[in-house]
């Protein structure tokens, strides 16, 4: 079963590299990155944590729903946990597809129902140390 | 009655000062019951309740939902993956 929860840097270059397939002629990859300023808030990092085994479950099912939407190659999605500063990769999707416009919707898809369904949270620590939990 | 934990999250975990509470509720109850019970019992909660998920065995879960024994609850507050 594929690790979708990861505490170590992302590389994103290997997962779109394993999601490439000859059939596909279209490789889409989505990266999420931490931004230093939301409105006139500056973040200087990031925390993340989850409800990991709810997490990695609706991550798959995330996947598997997905697949029956689109022609997929194959598709993968991987969110990092704990500290992350500005600039890092706190989220990743690469999807393939045989076309583009498929591969565009299918990656967008996957990574707004993430948004929406997956037990995940961030915590963002500002430039005096202060820290606040998001939740939208 | 009996006694059921769930587990809390992000700043509900901070608010209440720990990672799970709980409560006593009707035997069997149902998530609406487990929701309201912590509002009354967990008064830091109160105001964050009406906004969260709740998580019965790792799947969201209805207000109706009959809670089965020995699963494992969770209180999700609205998520900021991504």
């Amino acid at each position: 079963m594929m690790i979708h929860l990861v505490r170590e840097a992302i590389d994103h270059s290997e997962l779109t590299e394993q999601v490439r397939r000859s059939n596909c002629g279209a490789v889409v990859t989505f990266l999420g990155t931490v931004r230093d300023l939301t409105g006139d808030q500056i973040t200087t990092a990031l925390d993340y944590e989850a409800y990991d085994g709810m997490a990695e479950a609706k991550l798959s099912e995330i996947e598997a729903d997905t697949r029956s939407r689109w022609p997929i190659g194959d598709i993968a999605l991987v969110h990092r946990l704990g500290r992350m500063d500005v600039g890092e990769v706190s989220v990743a999707v690469a999807v393939s597809c045989p076309h583009r416009a498929d591969a565009f919707a299918a990656c967008k898809h996957a990574i707004d129902r993430l948004k929406e369904i997956v037990p995940i949270w961030k915590r963002e620590h500002g430039p005096a140390g202060e820290t606040e939990w998001v939740h939208p | 009655m009996t006694e059921i934990r769930a587990l809390l999250f992000a700043r509900l975990r901070d608010l209440a000062g720990c990672d799970s509470v709980t409560v006593e509720v009707p035997s069997p109850a149902t998530v609406g019951e487990l929701r309201r019970a912590i509002s009354t019992r967990v008064a830091v909660l109160v105001d964050w309740l009406p906004r969260c998920a709740i998580a019965v065995d790792g799947e969201y879960a209805e207000d109706s939902t009959v809670i089965p024994p020995n699963c494992e609850l969770a209180i999700l507050p609205p998520v900021s993956g991504g």
